[in-house]
């Protein structure tokens, strides 16, 4: 175990290191950005004293080494600071936004990975015969349709037309778990088609890959089935890239979803970034880039981890 | 006699090709073969790559590699024509009454599974045994196998077992279901000499002990009448000969079968070294970079001019690695080489051009050691540009003096190497080598790769060019039948040392250490018996220590 403990230890040394180095990037990225914090919360009108006050206050004035020092410790202690705009802690407003959308890609996932995966094995069974054909052209059709299309369709048919599902996906803590499962249906839908074609096509890639070994043909004359030697034989040594794929994905279903968030209104991580940019909440902006390069970062490490620990030589040295 | 188990009449098979720059197009591989096999028979199939042996064998199983598909004929396995039976019915057949045994154990068996998973699937999945049944049947058939440690080596994963043990947990794979009838394709040409041995003598055991009938595939005739009772020959897809063991070996009645037979015939006496050696190695040690582990240690050997040292030894032993130190690829970490009397750098960088030129070498694949885009002639133009900066007609003119050479003659210098023959690439691979008119030429494994009849030939080229020529041949290699055919003094090398050196004659009589005596003795010969008798010999001599 030792050879495999030494991998995992590097892979997460290197993730943390790679969230230090992204922290700094994030950090300079807001300041170098043109544009004053004071200016844009008191308006073109007013005076160079107030102005002058409120750097202060806010810190603005210190030199960007502190600045980025003090910023960083205040993360470690779980303190992402205060909205400019509003004066709310941030780590608050974004706690529940944050479980919003959690709970959005959840769903998501839930449906789209298994689904792609069964897509995939599928297309390998009757590869290039009309199956196969079929699954890649839908699939392929729906990644290339923009998702906010999709999402108004969905809306207009689903919803508004056989009155299946709402058709905003506005949730709150009183609603029961059923309620909100109704009301994230259609964007659960948007996302599921969003990703489904990357990872079922790369489930197929990956698996007839390993069809070309010789173990298949093995398994082929031990009289297996068709669907038994790919399910059996072929996916166990194709799970590291589809790890890595459905972990790419599913970093997508947390950080991609701005536009649907918008699109159905719902209260998640996106909508609450969408809104801080277009007022200037530099500490927001920064809050929700942490957290997104977090989630994007640890779910490639997953992925990581998961092709170390499925590589039988690595598991079991000799 | 009652019905065969095994009926094979008029079996055609075909395959679509892609040449490159034509259309794709069917041909025949087999044209029609005839067979019978009873229960607890054993039929060789043999002959060389391309006739058709492989697919034969696998058509007893309905099953057709790649693009091969089963074209005409008939099939009867346990009394009924499987080529006639849907996918559903053949799925029965497959891995329940017939099944395979793969050259390659090591790629057959699925990386991410257990051992004893794979052993004992088909049997479950058939239904002949319940799991715990067919583990203990397994476990058996381990023990009976000769592995080390029967009740736990289904355990492992197949990277954690040796080659030669995965080949023999192949065989346990292929006898778990109990099947009426086993393919063995070339289950041990993979395999070292010295592994080769035991693990046929354990093949051997195990079909005299289940009385299953097998199809025996392999090039090897040597290896073939250690086990079979039939033996058909095969060329080019047709049916050469057909018959007993004993038959075949000892009065082949066709041409061809007689060429099989006498191959390896090159008498070459050995010749005592006559002037100073042209190569001196001198206590080298190396390693690899970044490992702790010496992979050669104190390598002394010497070669004289115009003389072949032969470098035997099994996977492993370093002898490829002398080579790459010898050439200035790998550095050593001690000792010296002098060549020509001067003393070589160590490294490839501190070397001149004259010390490039002088030390050549072939390779084992001809078709990786050639640019697949150039011509022939642009291959074995190159050296002479490089070396002799010769132009035009020059060129031309010495280009064909060497195709004439290893007698290939008009017509090729516009050939591509995919156009050619696995024996013609490797001659055009000798062509370039000896195009900058080396005092050495490094030999590895030239003629491993290459049907016997032909590497005959190359070794016999061979040998006439360094009549003309003068040069001397680092000559290494597996096969102790090419080193009695063509080697002057012979170093046999074991896990990085020199085991045994000196003159062939020296080398090759006894007394042998004990590493040399177990090399020899393990090289299959072509008469009946062989194999009990070394196994015999051996069970005497370690119950008499």
């Amino acid at each position: 175990m030792g050879q495999v403990a030494t991998l995992l230890a590097q892979r997460i040394a290197l993730s943390l290191l790679l969230l230090f180095l992204v922290s700094i990037l994030i950090f300079v990225g807001t300041i170098i950005l043109p544009g004053d914090v004071a200016q844009s919360i008191l308006g073109q009108s007013a005076t160079p004293e107030a102005l002058a006050n409120l750097r202060a206050e806010l810190g603005l004035n210190d030199p960007p080494l502190t600045r980025y020092f003090a910023w960083l410790g205040g993360i470690l202690q779980g303190d992402l600071g205060t909205a400019l705009t509003s004066g709310q802690d941030i780590a608050t407003s974004i706690g529940t936004r944050l479980g919003n959308t959690l709970f959005l890609a959840f769903w998501a996932a839930v449906v789209a990975v298994p689904l792609a995966i069964f897509l995939g094995l599928l297309a390998v069974r009757y590869r290039d015969r009309w199956p196969d054909k079929l699954i890649s052209a839908v699939t392929l059709a729906s990644i290339s349709i923009p998702e906010f299309l999709i999402g108004y369709l969905l809306m207009y048919f689903i919803s508004v037309r056989l009155g299946w599902f709402p058709s905003v996906a506005m949730t709150n803590d009183s609603m029961g778990f059923w309620d909100k499962l109704n009301a994230i249906a259609l964007p659960v839908m948007v996302l599921t088609l969003v990703v489904l074609a990357h990872m079922m096509r790369m489930t197929r890639a990956a698996i007839l890959n390993v069809m070309q070994s010789a173990y298949i043909e093995t398994a082929e004359l031990k009289g297996l089935s068709g669907l038994d030697v790919i399910r059996k034989h072929a996916f166990p040594n194709a799970i590291a890239p589809i790890v890595n794929v459905v972990m790419l994905n599913l970093a997508y279903l947390v950080v991609g979803v701005v536009v649907i968030e918008v699109v159905f209104v719902y209260p998640g991580m996106g909508q609450y970034l969408v809104d801080h940019v277009s007022k200037r909440d530099v500490p927001v902006v920064q809050a929700c880039g942490l957290i997104f390069a977090a989630v994007y970062i640890g779910l490639n490490m997953v992925a990581d981890i998961v092709s170390i620990l499925s590589n039988p030589r690595l598991r079991h040295p000799k | 006699m009652s019905d065969p188990f095994v009926r094979v009449r008029g079996l055609k098979i075909g395959a679509t090709v892609y040449p490159p720059g034509e259309k794709p197009h069917d041909i025949e591989i087999v044209h029609g073969v005839d067979f019978d096999l009873q229960k607890g028979q054993v039929l060789g199939l043999i002959g060389e790559s391309g006739a058709g042996k492989s697919t034969i064998g696998l058509a007893t199983m309905a099953y057709g590699r790649g693009g091969v598909e089963i074209t005409g004929g008939e099939v009867w396995v346990n009394g009924r024509d499987i080529l006639q039976s849907g996918l559903r019915d053949v799925r029965q057949l497959r891995g329940a009454e017939v099944t395979y045994v793969s050259q390659s154990a090591a790629a057959s068996f699925n990386p991410a599974k257990k051992i004893m998973e794979q052993v004992t699937e088909a049997a479950i999945r058939h239904n002949k045994f319940s799991r715990r049944e067919a583990e203990e049947r397994a476990v058996a058939l381990f023990t009976k196998l000769g592995l080390p440690d029967p009740e736990n080596i289904g355990n492992r994963y197949p990277h954690q077992v040796s080659g030669g043990q995965l080949q023999r947990c192949m065989t346990a794979l292929a006898l778990c279901p109990e099947p009426d009838l086993v393919v063995f394709d070339e289950p041990t040409t993979a395999l070292d000499v010295t592994t080769q041995i035991d693990v046929l003598a354990a093949i051997k055991e195990a079909i005299r002990d289940t009385g299953v009938a097998a199809l025996y595939i392999t090039h090897d005739l040597a290896v073939v009448a250690q086990v079979s009772d039939r033996i058909m020959v095969l060329r080019m897809g047709d049916m050469v000969e057909c018959g007993p063991t004993d038959q075949i070996i000892n009065a082949p009645q066709q041409e061809y079968t007689q060429a099989l037979v006498s191959v390896r015939s090159i008498k070459h006496a050995e010749q005592e070294p006559t002037t100073e050696p042209v190569l001196t190695v001198r206590d080298i040690t190396a390693r690899y970079p970044g490992t702790r582990y010496d992979v050669l240690r104190d390598v002394n050997v010497d070669l004289h001019p115009g003389q072949t040292l032969a470098v035997v030894g099994e996977s492993g032993s370093g002898k490829s690695t002398l080579a790459r130190v010898i050439t200035g690829l790998l550095p050593p970490s001690g000792g010296s080489i002098d060549f020509a009397g001067r003393r070589l750098s160590p490294t490839l960088a501190g070397r001149s051009l004259e010390d490039l030129r002088e030390l050549q070498m072939i390779y084992q694949m001809a078709d990786t050691a050639m640019n697949p885009r150039q011509t022939v002639g642009t291959i074995i133009g190159r050296p002479l540009e490089f070396y002799f900066g010769l132009k035009g007609r020059e060129k031309q003119k010495r280009i064909q003096e060497l195709l004439d050479e290893i007698e290939l003659g008009d017509g090729f210098q516009d050939r591509y190497p995919a156009e050619l023959s696995g024996g013609q690439k490797q001659r055009v691979c000798i062509a370039r080598a000896l195009a900058a008119k080396p005092k050495i030429i490094i030999c590895d494994e030239v003629t491993s790769a290459l049907d016997p009849l032909v590497a005959d030939g190359i070794l016999k080229l061979l040998l006439e060019l360094q009549k003309i020529e003068g040069v001397a041949y680092l000559f290494i290699t597996h096969d102790l039948a090419t080193v009695r055919a063509i080697a002057d003094s012979i170093a046999v090398m074991y896990q990085g040392k020199v085991q045994r050196y000196g003159g062939k004659t020296e080398v090759l009589s006894p007394p042998f250490d004990d590493y040399t005596d177990l090399l020899l003795s393990s090289v299959p010969e072509m008469k009946l018996g062989w194999l009990e008798d070394v196994i015999a010999h051996r069970k005497m001599e370690s119950a008499g220590n």
